[in-house]
């Protein structure tokens, strides 16, 4: 009665006009499908690929971080990065502040109904590329689908472990009277970046986003100094609000020097022009170390040392202050509050 | 970075601070108001109070656009947007300001009015043409700064016969503002704000000129020096105010002749002529209701104005009680004097206009300057980098 089965075919993916459509999210053949042809391509690794509901990972000696982070940044497509290099970034990095090598990531993809699959096969690519680069391989991951209006594009949240080394431990509560403050380069440029490109502003700037992955220059610092007190990452808010933020979980205040905190020229300019404030401005590819005053020399040569650290700068201390006010002498010889942020500058800058 | 680094060099501002303290008389107090938001913003961001001596004092006048916006100007636009569905453009800050029933245009926002932040009233028209099914309007605020481009896009909706676009003005006028303050009780009879001569606006000067200030330095006896909004320009006025009052000069002196001239800009002044008019009257907050103090779009533009398009009747609206917005935008009282400073008003939860623009006198206070606040023993000791 019925002939031999025919092999399946399954039309490819047409990734030149096709578009995300519902059933790409509805977990059947045509979600299969899109994993398959487009992110195991795209990620391929020896956990990733039995394609279990979780993969199952060796881990080395020490203590486990974790760290999550979602991605909305508009647009998705920006000068110096894209949302899938800065969804790696963002989440090693984070992972990277505890001092911590980061070792896999997990990926969570909100797609809206009608995105161009051209357009998200070239953000899966810059995500594999940075995730590769980076050392850090995307070992699971999921995908969802929402309707044309419930999303922008995509959304990619990333989660990301990795393990501390005995005798590390920073945190935002360690940082002391009299300790040393670092930045490792110049603030501002990933907010310029964005900001360069969104609708209603059209300013020419060459300015790139610094997005980055700090986890190596981590482990050099840490080599150089393991008595660092303190690592984060000021992205939003930018550096007034991280350190504020670290004032208040240490109990310190903080007196920063105007002069010596390292702003690009064309950041500086675009600042000046928009009536915003390089301290708050976002970075997605710095740090602030916090530094017991003997050990800066040796932290400062390390930064200098890696090529995500040249422009390093120690740009003030750590003081006692019962209001755990940040201030600066500025660079005309002033005081002033550097406060946290108010209100949103630049709301979905990452 | 290039012409801007040249104004503010710590080695210049150390000799013009000298310069202040060997010339201002130890035997009197200077108390001198700068009127303009700007000039309030560069004192305290870059920390000029620290390079005067104790008894030159700065007054933070009125010149904050969106802090004498008054809440019934504020209603007017949330409920053009939440009520009549249109679009409603305006600058970044106008957006935070308390309206009435704890509103504000960024919560009509979330409540799904279609509110949106433009840099340039340009943009707002952009968005009408862009949009032509949907009533566009801009809620344009600002001195005589922002006056000029408003007027122009006024008249280019009109050649483009822009049908969807129209503007809800609130333009106003410095020298209005400033007679104002000079005519209050406190300034001319009671004496309780002490002036002795204004820091005078940078940009709006560049518009209006610096002959219209010549009225005050003369039937006032005030001097005024017409300054830039760079920390060194702020520093040489402050320097000239002092060697005026010294010599007895009340002048009008112009600081920032980079930019101004005495006649201002006679072109955009015409343009500012073609489209707008003067309105009677107009209510300030903190100044109450000014005569002739605030701008209205001329007939020969009424499609185009949203209050005529939209038949929008103004209400006034009284300031919360426990604010102190209006005797700090006249130099009455200081911030900390308010008791709601820092306490229930702050820039997260504004009360007042004061505290929502960073040039607000209580919000440049609360960034920039709250440490000078406390005993002079708790200050942490400066430690160099």
């Amino acid at each position: 009665m019925s002939a031999a089965l025919r092999r399946d075919y399954h039309r490819p993916l047409d990734l030149k006009r096709g578009r995300v459509d519902l059933a790409h999210g509805a977990g059947g053949r045509a979600t299969a499908q899109l994993v398959e042809d487009l992110f195991l391509k795209a990620f391929d690794n020896e956990w990733l690929r039995p394609l279990n509901d979780a993969a199952s990972l060796p881990i080395p000696p020490g203590r486990l971080v974790m760290a999550t982070d979602s991605h909305v940044v508009s647009p998705i497509f920006f000068p110096g990065g894209d949302i899938g290099s800065l969804a790696v970034h963002g989440t090693i990095n984070d992972v990277a502040m505890a001092g911590a090598m980061p070792l896999y990531l997990a990926a969570g993809f909100v797609l809206e109904e009608g995105y161009p699959l051209s357009d998200l096969q070239r953000v899966v690519a810059s995500m594999a590329a940075a995730a590769k680069s980076a050392g850090v391989p995307v070992v699971t991951g999921d995908t969802k689908v929402v309707e044309r209006g419930k999303g922008d594009g995509v959304y990619i949240t990333t989660t990301g472990v990795g393990v501390v080394a005995a005798g590390i431990e920073l945190g935002g509560a360690n940082a002391r009277v009299g300790d040393a403050v670092f930045v490792s380069g110049t603030i501002g440029d990933h907010g310029v970046a964005i900001m360069s490109k969104r609708e209603n502003l059209e300013f020419e700037t060459e300015i790139l986003s610094d997005s980055a992955p700090l986890h190596r220059l981590v482990a050099a610092l840490l080599a150089a100094c393991p008595r660092i007190r303190v690592l984060r990452d000021p992205t939003r808010g930018g550096l007034a609000t991280t350190l504020n933020e670290i004032a208040r979980q240490s109990g310190v205040g903080m007196l920063l020097q105007e002069r010596a905190i390292p702003v690009a020229p064309g950041v500086a300019a675009a600042c000046e022009l928009l009536g915003l404030d390089p301290l708050y401005v976002a970075n997605e590819g710095k740090l602030i170390a916090i530094v017991p005053a003997p050990d800066e020399e040796a932290v400062l040569a390390a930064f200098r040392a890696h090529p995500l650290g040249r422009q390093a700068a120690l740009i003030g201390r750590v003081t006692h202050d019962p209001d755990q006010f940040v201030q600066m002498m500025t660079a005309l010889g002033g005081r002033r509050v550097v406060d946290w942020l108010t209100g949103d500058q630049l709301p979905r800058i990452c | 970075m290039k012409y801007v680094d040249e104004f503010r060099d710590g080695d210049i501002a150390g000799g013009l601070a000298a310069a202040i303290a060997r010339e201002a008389s130890p035997a009197r107090r200077y108390q001198f108001m700068e009127f303009c938001g700007g000039h309030t913003h560069a004192i305290s961001r870059h920390g000029i109070t620290d390079l005067l001596p104790p008894n030159v004092r700065m007054i933070h006048g009125p010149g904050c656009p969106v802090c004498v916006l008054p809440i019934g100007r504020v209603d007017l636009a949330i409920n053009l947007a939440l009520e009549r569905g249109v679009i409603l453009c305006s600058y970044g800050d106008t957006l935070r300001v308390p309206a009435s029933n704890g509103r504000s245009l960024l919560k009509a926002k979330a409540e799904g009015a279609d509110v949106r932040m433009v840099y340039s009233a340009a943009d707002a028209l952009k968005i009408a043409r862009a949009t032509p099914e949907r009533e566009v309007v801009f809620f344009a605020i600002g001195f005589e700064t922002t006056t000029p481009p408003t007027a122009l896009v006024l008249r280019e909706a009109r050649s483009l016969e822009v049908a969807n676009f129209s503007v809800l003005c609130n333009h106003v006028l410095t020298p209005a503002a400033i007679v104002n303050i000079l005519e209050s009780p406190e300034v001319r009879t009671l004496g309780t704000v002490p002036l002795d001569g204004f820091v005078g606006p940078a940009h709006v000067s560049t518009v209006i000129g610096t002959e219209p200030y010549e009225f005050f330095a003369e039937e006032y006896r005030k001097p005024v020096v017409i300054t830039g909004f760079e920390p060194l320009d702020v520093l040489q006025a402050i320097l000239m105010l002092v060697r005026q009052v010294n010599e007895g000069r009340t002048e009008v002196e112009n600081q920032f002749s980079r930019v101004v001239s005495r006649e201002g800009n006679l072109k955009a002044q015409a343009l500012v002529a073609e489209v707008f008019e003067l309105r009677r009257a107009f209510e300030w907050r903190g100044l109450g209701t000014v005569p002739y103090s605030a701008l209205a779009i001329r007939a020969e533009f009424a499609e185009f104005d949203a209050e005529r398009r939209f038949g929008l009747e103004y209400q006034a609206v009284p300031d919360n009680k426990a604010c102190e917005c209006g005797a700090i935008l006249r130099g009455v009282k200081r911030p900390t004097e308010c008791k709601i400073f820092g306490t229930a008003c702050t820039p997260e939860t504004p009360m007042g206009s004061c505290m929502v623009s960073s040039e607000g006198a209580c919000a440049a206070h609360y960034s920039y300057g709250r440490f000078r606040d406390r005993a002079p023993a708790a200050a942490p000791a400066a430690v160099n980098a």
